[in-house]
Formats: C-alpha cells, sequence, structure tokens
C-alpha cells in the first residue's frame, strides 16, 4: 500500500524517455526527495506520447496529476524548490496532460491505459477496466466474440487492412487439432512506434486481447513475435507474462473459467521482411524467413501448417476495448469504412511527433500542421512519408486527403501501420528514391527475383540519374522496373517499394530532371 | 532461433564450430543452420568490437540529419558500416528503427537508448565507449 503522506510522482521508463534522460530524472528525483526528507514514491510508466516533452514527468498533486517537461536532471532542484509537490508553476510546467491540446484533441481507446499506469502491476490494469472485455468474451462465448469484432469494422492495424473479424471467423471454422494466435510486434517501419509503446507501457492489453482471440477462434496457444531492435520492450513483456502466468490470467484455467491460453514471446533478428505474416510464420518455426505463396491461407494452414490468426498488434491490442464498450461504440468512430480510431504516429522532422490515436477523417494536413505542428526545424515542409519505408511521398499539395484507407489508397498511398515521417524543404527526394530501393535490396527474402534483383538493380538507375546520366531514358527504366517489382513480387516488401520511388518522382520531379542543371537548388547539407 | 540468440548472447557471435553441433542436436543439416545464421542481419559470424554502437539509418532519423550524422562518424574513425575501430573497441552497426523516431536521430549503444542525438552527444557517447575499457 502507497502511504497516504507520500507524493506519487510518475516517470516514463518507455525506451524513448531513456533514450533522453528519464532514468537520470528519477535518481535525480529520489537523491533530492532524499535530500529534502521528503517522501515521494516513484512510479514508472509507459509514455503518454507527447514525445517532444520527454522526459514528462507527472505529479500527483489535489489538482490531479500535473506533468512537467522536458525535465532534465538537472532541473529537478529548481522543480523542488519552486513546489512542485503541489503542482505550483514552473517554466517547465504542462499542466494537466489531459488539458493539453495534444491529448485532449485524441480519442483514445488502444491507448487508454498507455502512460497512466504502471505497466506490470495486474492491480492498476484491473483499476483502469481491464479484464472487464475477456469477462465479457467469457459471458458471451466464441461465436458472439467473433461476431462482435466483425461488427465493430475494425481492420487489420499493420498495413493491410483486412477485416479481423472474417479473418476470426476462418479460423473459427477451420477444424484442427490445434490452432493458434500470432501477434505481429514486428514493427520494422521507420517513423513507427506504438507497438512499442503497448508492450512497454499497457503489455496486458495485449495478454488479453490475445487471450480474447484464443477464446473466440479455439486457439489455446499464442505467440508475440517481437523485434531484437527493442530490448527493452521485450524485457517488459517478458515479466509481464511472467506475472500473468503468476496470476492465473494465463495457462490452463483462466480466471476460474475453464479457459485455456498459453503466450510466449519470440524475438526476431533484425530482419524487416519477417514483418511480413508468412515470413514471420517460417521464422517463428525456426526457419530461414522466406516470404510463403498464398494461398494457403495462415488462417486455414498458418504456424506448423495449422490454422493461425496472424494479427498486428494494433489490432489485438483493440480487442479488449471493443468487447468492453461494445462493437457499436467502436464502429461509431470513423468514416466510410475505416471504422474506430487509429493510433496515428507522427514522426521525424515534425516539431510536436508522438502517437495521436484519433477517429479515421482528420486530413493530412490537419494531422502535420495542426497536431504535429510543422517541422521541428521550423523549414516548410516538403514532403511526408506515409506507412512506413514502403509508404509513399506526399506532397503538401496533397494535404487535403482524409486519413482514411480508401482515400490513402486512391491516391497510391498507404496508412499502413499509421506511420507519418516529415521532411523539409532540405531533403533530397532522388536520395530517398535511392534508399527506398537500397533498403529493399538489403532486406529481401531473396524468393522473388523481380525484388532481390530489381531493387540493387534500382539503385544503380537511380545512381546514373542522380550522376545525370541519361537522366530521361533512366527514369522511364525506373518506372518500368518499378511496375516489374510490383506486379512480380509475392509480398508487399518488393511489391510496395516502387510506392516511395514513383511517389518521388511524380510528385517531386524537379530533384529527378534536372539534377545537374545550373540553379538547381541544393540539399541544405550541400550548401 | 531462441538458441542462436543465447550464443550470441555468450559469445558475442555465433562461432562456426558451433553449427554442426546445433545442426545434430536439432537434427538439420549443417546447411539448414548456417543459411539461418546468414539470413538474420543480427548474428555475427565473428566476434565486434568491445562496444557496439547502432545507428539508426531509416527514414525518421535521416529527416533529421541522421544520415550526415552516420557518415561523418564514420568517417572520422575511418570505418565502413560494420566495421571495428583498429583497438577493437568499438563496432558501428546500422539498424532500421528502433522506434524512437519522434526523437530522431537514434542510437543504441550496447543496448543504452540515446535520442535527439547531435555530433556533440554522438561523439560524447562514443568517446566515453572507446574509453571504457570494461566489458559492457
Amino acid at each position: 500500500m502507497v502511504d497516504a503522506m507520500t507524493t506519487r510522482i510518475f516517470i516514463p521508463r518507455d525506451v524513448a524517455a531513456l533514450a533522453v534522460g528519464a532514468d537520470e530524472v528519477a535518481r535525480a528525483v529520489a537523491a533530492q526527495a532524499a535530500a529534502l526528507s521528503t517522501a515521494v514514491t516513484i512510479v514508472r510508466t509507459g509514455s503518454r506520447g507527447l514525445f517532444w516533452l520527454e522526459p514528462m514527468v507527472e505529479v500527483e498533486t489535489p489538482l490531479g496529476r500535473i506533468a512537467y517537461g522536458p525535465v532534465q536532471a538537472g532541473d529537478v532542484a529548481a522543480l523542488f524548490a519552486a513546489g512542485w509537490l503541489t503542482g505550483a508553476t514552473h517554466p517547465l510546467r504542462v499542466g494537466r496532460p489531459e488539458d493539453h491540446p495534444f491529448l485532449a484533441r485524441q480519442t483514445r481507446l488502444t491507448f487508454a491505459r498507455c502512460g497512466i499506469v504502471d505497466p506490470l502491476s495486474v492491480e492498476d490494469y484491473k483499476a483502469a477496466g481491464g479484464y472487464r472485455g475477456l469477462a465479457k468474451a467469457i459471458e458471451v462465448g466464441g461465436a458472439a466474440t467473433v461476431e462482435a469484432v466483425t461488427k465493430s469494422g475494425l481492420r487489420g492495424r499493420g498495413g493491410a487492412g483486412f477485416p479481423t473479424g472474417i479473418k476470426w471467423k476462418t479460423v473459427r471454422d477451420a477444424v484442427a487439432d490445434q490452432k493458434y494466435i500470432v501477434c505481429n510486434a514486428d514493427e520494422g517501419d521507420s517513423g513507427t512506434f506504438a507497438d512499442r509503446m503497448i508492450l512497454e507501457g499497457d503489455p496486458f492489453c495485449l495478454i488479453e486481447g490475445m487471450t480474447i482471440a484464443g477464446l473466440a477462434v479455439g486457439a489455446t496457444r499464442g505467440y508475440i513475435y517481437s523485434r531484437s531492435e527493442y530490448p527493452h520492450a521485450n524485457a517488459t513483456m517478458r515479466a509481464a507474462l511472467d506475472i500473468a502466468r503468476a496470476a492465473g490470467l494465463l495457462g490452463r484455467d483462466i480466471l476460474g473459467s475453464g479457459l485455456e491460453f498459453h503466450l510466449e514471446l519470440r524475438v526476431g533478428a533484425g530482419a524487416y521482411v519477417c514483418g511480413e505474416e508468412t515470413a514471420l510464420l517460417e521464422s517463428l518455426e525456426g526457419k530461414r524467413g522466406v516470404v510463403r505463396a498464398k494461398p494457403p491461407l495462415p488462417a486455414l494452414k498458418g504456424l506448423f501448417g495449422r490454422p493461425t490468426v496472424v494479427n498486428n498488434l494494433l489490432s489485438l491490442a483493440t480487442i479488449p476495448v471493443i468487447l468492453d464498450l461494445g462493437a457499436q461504440y467502436y464502429a461509431d468512430f470513423g468514416m466510410g469504412r475505416s471504422r474506430g480510431t487509429m493510433p496515428i504516429q507522427l514522426a521525424g522532422n515534425v516539431l510536436h511527433g508522438g502517437l495521436f490515436e484519433t477517429a479515421f477523417g482528420l486530413t493530412l494536413g490537419e494531422i502535420v500542421m495542426e497536431v504535429g505542428g510543422g517541422t521541428a526545424s521550423r523549414r516548410p515542409v516538403r514532403a511526408v512519408q506515409a506507412g512506413g519505408p514502403l509508404g509513399a511521398y506526399l506532397p503538401p499539395s496533397q494535404f487535403d486527403t482524409p486519413y482514411d484507407y480508401e482515400a490513402f489508397a486512391a491516391r497510391d498511398a498507404l496508412i499502413g501501420h499509421g506511420g507519418l515521417v516529415v521532411f523539409d524543404d532540405t531533403v533530397d527526394m532522388a536520395h530517398m528514391a535511392r534508399f527506398a530501393m537500397e533498403f529493399c535490396a538489403e532486406e529481401s527474402c531473396g524468393k522473388c527475383t523481380p525484388c532481390r534483383i530489381g531493387s540493387t538493380r534500382g539503385a544503380e538507375v537511380v545512381d546514373r540519374i542522380l550522376a545525370g546520366r541519361d537522366v530521361a531514358a533512366n527514369i522511364a527504366l525506373l518506372e518500368d522496373l518499378c511496375n516489374t517489382m510490383k506486379f512480380g513480387s509475392l509480398c508487399a516488401l518488393g511489391g510496395f517499394t516502387p510506392y516511395p520511388v514513383l511517389s518521388a518522382i511524380r510528385h517531386f520531379p524537379e530533384d529527378f530532371h534536372t539534377r545537374n542543371s545550373p540553379g538547381r537548388r541544393l540539399p541544405a547539407a550541400a550548401e | 532461433m531462441p538458441i542462436l540468440h543465447a550464443l550470441q548472447e555468450t559469445f558475442g557471435h555465433v562461432p562456426e564450430d558451433a553449427v554442426p553441433l546445433l545442426a545434430d542436436a536439432l537434427n538439420l543439416s549443417r546447411a539448414d543452420v548456417h543459411g539461418i545464421v546468414s539470413f538474420y542481419h543480427d548474428f555475427r559470424e565473428a566476434p565486434a568490437g568491445r562496444h557496439v554502437v547502432k545507428l539508426c539509418r531509416a527514414e525518421a532519423c535521416q529527416s533529421m540529419g541522421g544520415h550526415t550524422l552516420a557518415e561523418s562518424l564514420l568517417r572520422r574513425l575511418g570505418l565502413d558500416w560494420g566495421g571495428t575501430t583498429g583497438d577493437g573497441q568499438v563496432t558501428i552497426e546500422p539498424v532500421y528503427c528502433l522506434g524512437l523516431c519522434a526523437c530522431a536521430p537514434a542510437a543504441l549503444i550496447d543496448g543504452r537508448p540515446l535520442g535527439r542525438l547531435n555530433r556533440e552527444r554522438l561523439d560524447a557517447a562514443v568517446n566515453e565507449a572507446r574509453n571504457d575499457w570494461s566489458t559492457p
């Protein structure tokens, strides 16, 4: 029990906060409190997702939790002296986080608890609404649970946007001695960190979502496939799994309901392509992460040849709230066929970078300029890459595009996993096109020739354009090559690498066509 | 894969001698095991330097000058990606996204995350690693 006389101070343990000094701040707070003989209890939380304010420290006061940020270890003594334990004013005072415009504009369903609770406290999780979704699923049974997920309109948050309920129904209807739930937490896209934030900030939410999925389709085993690039997230998730097993929230008889579900964490080894669901399954089986041809669908022949639900982490972490508050509640958010909320991740050269969960339908311009505040460098925005390294580059002239799966697709762009990377006017788009090809060459699993060879040839063609050789002919060649890759590759790596390349050529032709001409604007790095 | 991770954690790389042992234990061919070790970027076939600096090369970090930052560090150390300094102290490896994209450019030095890097902060961190002869 927490002593009533002690003030609780919440300091994130999210790796993004650690990267900018959160541990040093926590040590300074403990030392200063000891020096002042003031009783404080430091609670380490996930991140609220306001990364430009990290490390953001929250103090529990009679006014509610009052945030201060970005706090450095050197600021701690002055914050105590100013009286932050009672929420006093100070240049770093942010105020109540919920009142901050960045959070006040959001609809947090998937991320309702992240940054607020102690991620490794089952009591905190339950007090904040946790395990109400599973209780509901147990009450209504598997078929009604699948029905609720279908009615909610939830679509796969990994990028493909396939309706989650339909996938579940396929697995539920399949007959097999063993079925599996696999969570794709191989969040390799640049500009994305939502999976990581859940793993670090609300791991029980994923455990509950996967348990519900297991109940819904009749699977008794699940695997979370995470990345080696996320050592902190994996440590937190492992600890959460141990706690859940000890608390009877995983195992043979969950919550005394007779429900059986076993869950394990597996970690990849730096291969981007393993984020593709069939390569991921190969990797889970201990093989090279080489893409499988579909059909057969993983829903019928997945892990070890058994029916398998492969869902993105964000889809699974959204399941508890759908069961708890109802399918209709969730479906009432959004637009068109994009129902519910999307955790958008604003990253790169952006003033207010972070996690922004909102109903579908805001325009790209509102998100980048109003929510994100434009660039961090305070130069004009030139391009936004939406949906990771395989996503298109969009110019400000397309900022009227609504954030919606179909509206993006109509403009040859992807929502993907919800990442938006902002670039200012110093970016060289031909260089970015080359990087897309180079990345594909580096990460190709080697199965399809257009991806394996095409990406290397593509990088060479861009090099010739960069050198100003036969520019028009080489651009035509590059476009042709992109077409071959798009239609001749099994998975999204080879199939979507053309999106960033072609969008760069289409929207920023001046970076390709007029390379050695006099008066060409040089990127800042070359000035 | 968990076995390979454990080997790399213990030895700093996956020794060639381990391949036939693994193949035997798992009832696989040596080619199968070699294929898996060589497929994944993480598994090294030779030991790295005493300290490993993983610099993010992905787009979000590039948008904040990560490319220039990385090139200038490599140039000053006289290394290419994956190279180790002559004293065996520091290896510089590329990484594609640490999920620190809103605090770019980012790096992971011996597992310690660093964000909002500039040349001074990165140099200080790398120098600290170079001058620290203890095992991380």
